[in-house]
């Protein structure tokens, strides 16, 4: 072993200042704990938390724990999360597509709505829509109804709820259509590699998604019924809807401008994607006689895709992150809910923090993961 | 002339289809238009569904017979080539021209003709158009918070002068032009620190920098006649030496009080807001997370260890939490990390928190940059016989930075757009100022108005950004 005082040095000096950065910020805190009477320790999770947060995925009250309430913050983080990305990653890909559109107008029109929601600040955005957009909504009283179902009031979104018999019936035949769709697609697959033909699996599996649930319905005994939000009247003034899922403005109004927002950087990233492929892949590839469907498909969108996914990624994660701005706008997520209102209650500051940023960092680090994965696994293979 | 096919547009009977096509595509614009400017409908008399669908359909079957390849018209091939080239694209062209004729009344009428300019009360706004009296009345508040009207010659002087010093550049000669990253880097800021404790904050705190200007300015001066082979320790020792005397035996800060210096008013920072504290916060905030992600990328890439380990842990830590976090921690958490009596400034905590959190995003950026260099550079540096520090400022940063301009630019631009979270820690920029504004009694109502006035505000700074990243970069592109 080649002993360098080189090499060791500035490592050395690295760790000590850190290590002494990091024992003066404790030693700091401890004197600064006792001096308040405050103790550590993460006990306080199991407490009853007696507050009340006005929108939940799970049950939850004021007799709860803590605990439940980081529970249903969290929640509500990855409620919002999922929808925006959904969101976003549709109205993206069309906009990005829409972006290299021979036809001028779209072509204009897609760079305008990119450069338009790109430079707004994220919280103006939701601010706008919280405050003045969804201000100007009616009254329930006064709110028309979209498809006689839909109530779009300045207290929310009301839509029908799904009401279930025998929902586990099918949910079975949803899973059998999946696991039916995978068989076909290997076999498929086999029989083009050593047959030569093609079946159509796209076909099969839509058709397979249309029958498998209908049987379900007319042999399983599945029932489907609505329950249409109907207005009720509360006093002279005040009108509520009854019955059906209430969506809270807040949500709307965060979903709406992360979606939008976070849309506008997927859209790049498409674009990029799709223009990152070489010219002369569409040209060969429509050489050896691939339909436009066909060069679309096997050509263009796997390499696209390669390029595509981790900067998309990264905007996902931006969106999780982002979706902790609800807290200027009271929707009840994760920072609201823990690092405001349970802090607030309790003082521990360092803990709640603590454990806030750590979920924070265990889910953009476990997207990450799984990305990153599923990045090698479409790496392209040079031999 | 004789058969005319109408289901296939062709070249012989260019002129009949030509006529007939733009006929009918400009009778469905017309239509558009008159509806929506004049509130005149043409075609009312028709079922309501259809008079809806039916200009849709006269352009769509305009264009369909204007669609002639190769027509030798010169314009009407540009329009078949740009906005017409099949039956779908045809459809999506006219839809946006309706929306965009018929969305352009409503926004004009809000805008300027049914608005209120006039007046200084909520009165004069009845109108149903923006109300821009609300904006004028607030603008001082908007653009400067809760600082003194009395003082805001201050900020503006500040940042007028700032903006002239910092466009020495344009205007120095070459003899010069090699100064210009060290006053950039070094004497550009510290006059920038100057302005904003002295003119902005005021007070006492005056003189603590001062101190460090001087100190730093004499060193500076005393640097070019030390030997280069102990301008390190020299700088190391000498800056923190010339301060210490300067502070504690030769000025003593009663005699500098007596003087003519403080005439102004100490402002504390709660007070600062608005669009300049925007300013303020982003221009610091570029300033420090500029070195400290530089300092991080490299040590990234350092072949030691556990330098690596810990330049990634900061990194993914930062780039791993939501800023609310971050700030949260600088409001709630920072102050039981420090000694009792210490007490920092929350706009410097805050500053502190965005510059270490953009940082890492810095960081990531350089590292892309170092990594897309050749390896060649590394090694035709090493073999020019340059250390570590000398290879990476002279040959391998130009180079890598040079690269990640639009990667920089786009870590700015969402530092600028980030600055409205210093919410959390109870500073009040623009959008701050805004929900501020919002509540009072006296002005409710006019949130539309003031969220549109931001965003234009913050739209023109963020283009005009984005667009100077693109000049630098087409700039610096260098062939490879």
């Amino acid at each position: 072993m080649n002993f360098k005082l080189k090499d060791i040095v500035p490592q050395l000096i690295t760790v000590i200042a850190v290590v002494l950065i990091f024992g003066f910020f404790t030693y700091n805190a401890q004197i600064n704990m006792e001096n308040r009477g405050i103790d550590f320790g993460y006990g306080f999770l199991s407490q009853e938390s007696s507050f009340d947060v006005q929108f939940s995925l799970i049950e939850y009250d004021g007799s709860h724990s803590y605990f439940r309430a980081y529970l249903v913050g969290l929640l509500n983080t990855i409620l919002v999360s999922v929808i925006g990305i959904i969101i976003a990653t549709i109205l993206g890909v069309i906009v990005g597509v829409a972006r290299l559109s021979p036809n001028y107008l779209i072509n204009k029109f897609a760079a305008f709505y990119v450069e338009f929601f790109r430079n707004i600040p994220l919280l103006l955005q939701i601010f706008f829509w919280y405050f003045a957009a969804l201000r100007a909504l009616p009254l329930p009283q006064d709110a028309e109804a979209m498809f006689g179902v839909f109530f779009l009031t300045i207290k929310g979104l009301y839509v029908p709820a799904f009401i279930w018999q025998n929902f586990n019936i099918f949910f079975y035949s949803i899973i059998a259509v999946i696991i039916a769709t995978i068989v076909i697609k290997t076999y498929a697959k086999k029989v083009q590699e050593n047959q030569g033909k093609q079946i159509p699996v796209f076909l099969i599996s839509i058709g397979l998604i249309f029958i498998l649930p209908l049987l379900s319905f007319l042999i399983g005994g599945v029932r489907l019924s609505f329950e249409v939000p109907v207005l009720k009247q509360l006093a002279t003034t005040s009108f509520i809807y009854e019955g059906g899922v209430s969506l809270p403005p807040e949500l709307i109004a965060l979903t709406l401008s992360l979606s939008l927002y976070t849309a506008t950087f997927i859209a790049e990233c498409v674009r990029a994607g799709i223009q990152g492929v070489g010219k002369g892949q569409k040209e060969a590839a429509a050489s050896i006689g691939l339909t436009p469907n066909q060069v679309l498909k096997l050509v263009i969108m796997p390499q696209a895709l390669r390029i595509i996914i981790p900067p998309t990624t990264n905007q996902y994660l931006n969106l999780t992150k982002n979706s902790s701005l609800a807290a200027a706008i009271a929707y009840p997520d994760l920072v609201l809910v823990f690092a405001g209102t349970a802090l607030m209650q309790t003082g521990k500051a360092i803990e709640i923090v603590s454990i806030t940023m750590f979920t924070y960092l265990t889910l953009s680090i476990s997207i990450s993961i799984l990305m990153n994965w599923y990045n090698k696994k479409i790496a392209i293979e040079e031999k | 002339m004789s058969n005319i096919n109408f289901l296939k547009p062709d070249k012989a009977n260019l002129n009949t289809f030509l006529y007939l096509g733009s006929f009918l595509f400009f009778i469905s614009i017309l239509d558009v238009f008159l509806n929506s400017f004049f509130r005149l409908n043409l075609i009312g008399f028709l079922p309501n569904f259809l008079s809806f669908l039916l200009p849709l359909l006269l352009g769509f079957v305009g264009l369909y017979f204007i669609r002639i390849e190769y027509s030798g018209i010169k314009n009407l091939d540009l329009l078949n080539k740009h906005i017409n080239t099949n039956n779908f694209n045809a459809v999506l062209s006219l839809l946006i021209i309706f929306i965009i004729i018929k969305s352009l009344p409503p926004i004009l009428s809000w805008f300027v003709i049914d608005a209120s300019f006039a007046g200084d009360s909520k009165d004069v706004c009845t109108g149903s158009g923006a109300c821009w009296t609300y904006i004028k009345v607030w603008m001082r508040r908007f653009m400067y918070g809760m600082y003194p009207n009395a003082e805001q010659w201050r900020i503006n002087l500040s940042f007028v002068a700032l903006v002239l010093l910092g466009s020495v550049g344009y205007f120095a000669t070459d003899k010069f032009k090699k100064y210009l990253t060290l006053y950039y880097v070094v004497i550009y800021p510290l006059i920038a620190f100057l302005f904003i404790f002295f003119f902005i904050s005021g007070g006492p705190v005056f003189f603590d920098f001062s101190y460090g200007i001087i100190a730093a300015i004499l060193s500076i001066i005393i640097g070019f006649f030390i030997p280069s082979k102990f301008k390190f320790y020299y700088f190391l020792i000498v800056p923190l030496a010339l301060y210490v005397i300067l502070k504690y035996f030769l000025f003593f800060e009663e005699y500098i009080e007596l003087g003519k210096l403080d005439g102004l008013n100490w402002v504390e920072t709660g007070a600062w807001g608005g669009l300049s504290l925007t300013f303020i916060i982003s221009f610091f905030c570029l300033i420090f997370c500029f070195p400290i992600g530089m300092a991080f990328a490299l040590g990234r890439r350092s072949e030691f260890p556990l330098i690596r380990y810990i330049s990634v842990g900061f990194i993914e830590f930062w780039r791993g939490v939501p800023l609310i976090t971050v700030l949260f921690m600088s409001a709630v958490m920072f102050p039981m990390f420090l000694p009792e009596d210490f007490f920092i400034d929350k706009l410097v905590r805050a500053i502190i928190a965005i510059s270490l959190f953009e940082a890492a995003y810095v960081a990531e950026v350089i590292r892309g940059g170092l990594q897309a260099l050749p390896r060649g550079q590394y090694e035709a540096a090493k073999s020019l016989g340059m250390g570590y520090w000398k290879m990476h400022i002279f040959v391998i940063l130009p180079q890598a930075l040079k690269l990640v301009i639009p990667g920089i630019a786009n870590t700015f631009l969402a530092l600028v757009k980030d600055t409205p979270l210093i919410f959390v820690v109870g500073l009040l920029e623009i959008v701050g100022m805004l929900n501020l504004a919002k509540t009072n009694p006296k002005w409710l109502g006019f949130a539309m108005e003031g969220y549109v006035f931001a965003a234009i505000i913050f739209w023109i700074i963020c283009y005009a950004m984005s667009k100077y990243s693109y000049n630098l970069e087409q700039k610096y592109k260098t062939d490879r």
